[in-house]
């Protein structure tokens, strides 16, 4: 097959996840305005102070300008007065187990190959699935509740801890932080809570999937981590979506706390519908997700292998405030067809001895567009602080681009900083090497890319890396040129 | 085994082959010598089949069937092996884990069991220990940062490994030094058989001091000058290739 074959079979290839459940929604009309913030707290029974934190959020983003900046990323402008922000699949009633959970939804998640069912409790992953915007059933909760663990949807948390929500919301994201941080803090509906108490280590993978049903819903989930002195978890994040015509936003918040030397490990495996070869139909993914190093010794470690969404924006962040802590960022980011991905991280050095990594693989195909935006900032009173940049960007073809942002403010001398970059083009000369040697076209193509994100891949978990794997194959599929 | 006929290549649209015939028969050892530039990385190539060269007449039959209608992979699985003048690097892909993946794959495509990690890395370290090689290249990525000799090595290694039936060797004695070559070249000899054959390109006698060929070919400008026994070679360590390549307008062939 020749390169502009194989091009071409890339973009017919299909979302293997593209199908629709036909579930009776719960559902607010279209637009925005205060009354429908209202009703979104009302319908979720939310205390006062959540409330007006919601409308002060609203009143800021109405001052805000949706950023139009990014000289790497174009898109239509998004009326988000057709967007609806509120759909619930409709409860029958309170849900109190898995098996009163609509059979339908049930048959969803396992169409995706989520874990909820009975049997699949057994692999030792804690779910929490979050369907369009509502969180519709945790596992494993119990033993995780003797432990002192707190894993479950967010409006529980709210329902169940205010004190805690009341305490960290918005402590690391402030709602003033950006447009779309702004928006979902107005309009979020639902995500995932966890509290890991001191000195517990977390003796499971916690996991939440988020699946956009619903047509021209935006799905706006709040992640709240919340790391005590001590303690470790690990985090798993998985999505998808249905294929539709019209472009669907997503724009999420994720917020970590680790308190002295805790160990949080967020990783993320972001496999929303890419659109069609021209780029239609695909989600939006305008997410803001940070983590707070706030004791001594903290540890903060974002791992993300992102190949879908049309358009991805999205720099998960560590805010390095205790002495000694330590941030890392790994991500893999892929773009075929006409996918755009401007992603990176931002490393904040404010206490002594800090100390951050990051490793960037950026993977473009097709006329997919990669952009690496990785900004390192050193504080006056981060002594001895150290930072160690790695970008590395791989090109299948030649009709796709790769771009690399390093942005540097360093106001302590002390400050070790080593940055490296690359771009090499998937060989010709690799790709044959491996076929004289009896290895197919594809498996030649998903070996030489799982090489080239190797760095990232061994970050994480087991289960999801053999994933990520498959999927990086599949982005792939027949992209060489 | 190997039939070529007449074999005509273009590399972008820049005529490099121009009228090969050679033939390979079971058992036999070719070595293909002749200047710089002459093209016989490029026939070793269009027989293993990569992109960009055009085939513009000519054919080539390998057990009976038409080589070049087959994919790269599909030529080696069937047993054709060319190790590379220029090994490629491949970052982040492990060594052990690259040949024990080319070799199942020939296997499946045969129809044999898969070889597991245990039985392949015992299978890999009686092989280097043939080759003399440091068992600490199984674990690093593929080529990357092997010096020349290592890279040589790690050609003939897969070669040992993967037992091809007809093994293309493209200069797999430069960058080797003396010791090294003894040993490649030992390694060699130890994989011949009856039913398979090599096809050594080289522009040393040195090598074929060891692995003793039974044709010599000698090409220049994309095609076979002259052909002769193991003489030959003698002939033109001592003599240059002009002795050759002067007569080339007469179209000499022994
Ligand atoms: N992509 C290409 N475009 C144009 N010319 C090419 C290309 N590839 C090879 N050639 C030319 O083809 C000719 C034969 O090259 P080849 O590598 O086959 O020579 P060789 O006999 O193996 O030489 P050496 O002994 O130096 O290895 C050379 O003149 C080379 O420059
Ligand atoms: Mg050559």
């Amino acid at each position: 097959m020749s390169s502009t074959d194989l091009l071409d079979d890339l973009t017919r290839r299909e979302y293997p996840h593209g199908f629709v459940t036909s579930i009776e929604d719960d559902q607010a009309p279209p637009g925005l305005n205060e009354d429908i913030v209202r009703l979104i707290s009302k319908k979720k029974n939310e205390p006062e102070f959540l409330l007006e934190w919601r409308l002060k959020a609203f009143r800021h983003w109405l001052t805000m300008e949706e950023p139009v900046w990014w000289p790497k990323v174009s898109y239509p402008r998004i009326d988000y007065q057709s967007i609806i922000y509120y759909s619930a699949p409709k409860p029958k009633k309170q849900l109190k187990s898995l098996d009163e959970v609509d059979p339908e939804l049930l048959r969803t998640f396992e169409k995706l190959g989520i874990p909820l069912q009975e049997q699949q409790r057994l692999s030792n992953v804690a779910v929490d699935a979050v369907f369009d915007s509502v969180s519709v059933a945790t596992t494993f909760k119990d033993k995780l509740k003797e432990m002192g663990i707190i894993f479950g949807s967010f409006s529980e948390a709210v329902r169940e801890h205010p004190e805690l929500i009341q305490q960290y919301l918005g402590s690391v994201v402030p709602y003033t932080d950006n447009y779309f941080a702004a928006l979902n803090s107005a309009v979020f509906s639902d995500g995932s809570f966890c509290y890991i108490p001191p000195g517990v280590r977390c003796p499971m993978e916690l996991s939440t999937y988020f699946r956009i049903n619903a047509a021209n819903t935006g799905q706006f989930e709040r992640t709240l981590l919340i790391a005590e002195p001590g303690s470790y978890v690990s985090y798993l994040e998985g999505c998808t979506a249905p294929m539709r015509d019209e472009n669907q936003l997503h724009a999420a918040v994720v917020e970590l706390v680790a308190l002295g030397n805790a160990h949080i490990k967020y990783s993320t495996v972001q496999n929303w519908y890419p659109g069609d070869k021209d780029g239609k139909g695909g989600i939006y993914n305008f997410v803001t997700k940070r983590g707070r190093c706030a004791g001594k010794g903290s540890r903060i470690s974002w791992t993300q292998v992102e190949t879908g969404s049309a358009i991805t924006w999205k720099y998960p962040s560590c805010i390095l405030q205790g002495d000694d802590s330590v941030g890392e960022f790994y991500s893999v980011a892929v773009t075929a067809n006409r996918q755009q991905a401007d992603t990176g991280t931002k490393m904040i050095h404010i206490g002594k001895n800090t100390k951050s990594t990051i490793i960037s693989k950026g993977i473009s195909a097709g006329r997919g567009q990669n952009t690496y935006r990785g900004a390192v900032k050193v504080l006056k009173g981060a002594d001895g602080a150290r930072n160690y940049s790695q970008c590395d960007s791989l090109l299948m073809g030649d009709r796709c681009g790769a771009h690399t942002f390093p942005y540097l403010d360093v106001r302590n001398p002390t400050a070790t900083i080593e940055h490296e970059a690359s771009t090499s083009k998937i060989g010709e000369d690799q790709l044959f090497y491996c076929r004289q040697r009896g290895l197919s076209e594809e498996d030649a193509v998903s070996m030489i890319v799982n090489g080239f994100c190797k760095e990232v891949l061994r970050e994480l978990p087991m289960e999801f890396a053999v994933e990520a794997q498959k999927l990086l194959g599949l982005s792939l599929e027949g992209s060489v040129g | 085994m190997l039939k070529i006929e007449n074999l005509h290549a273009t590399v972008d649209g820049k005529q490099i082959l121009r009228g090969i015939d050679l033939e390979v028969g079971a058992g036999e050892v070719h070595a293909i010598m002749g200047p710089n530039g002459s093209g016989k990385s490029t026939l070793a190539a269009v027989l293993a089949g990569r992109d960009g060269y055009e085939v513009t007449a000519g054919r080539a039959l390998y057990q009976g069937q038409d080589l070049l209608a087959l994919a790269p992979e599909d030529r080696a699985r069937q047993g054709v092996f060319l190790a590379f003048q220029y090994p490629v690097e491949i970052p982040g892909v492990g060594n052990a884990y690259f040949m024990r993946a080319a070799l199942n794959a020939t296997r499946k495509a045969r129809g044999e069991e898969e070889v597991d990690a245990i039985d392949f890395l015992e299978l890999i370290k009686s092989k280097m220990q043939l080759l003399e090689m440091n068992q600490a290249l199984l674990s690093r990525s593929v080529n990357e940062g092997f010096s020349g000799g290592e890279k040589k090595r790690n050609e003939i290694l897969q070669m040992a490994i993967l037992e091809p039936v007809l093994a293309i060797l493209d200069e797999v004695d430069s960058g080797l030094d003396i010791d090294a070559l003894r040993v490649v070249a030992s390694g060699v000899n130890g994989l011949r058989t009856p039913d398979n054959a090599v096809v050594l390109v080289t522009h040393y006698q040195r090598l074929l001091n060891y692995i003793v060929p039974d044709f010599v070919h000698v090409m220049d400008e994309g095609r076979v000058l002259r052909t002769g026994g193991k003489d030959l070679a003698l002939e033109l360590e001592s003599r240059g290739y002009d002795w050759v390549t002067q007569g080339a307008g007469t179209g000499v062939t022994a």
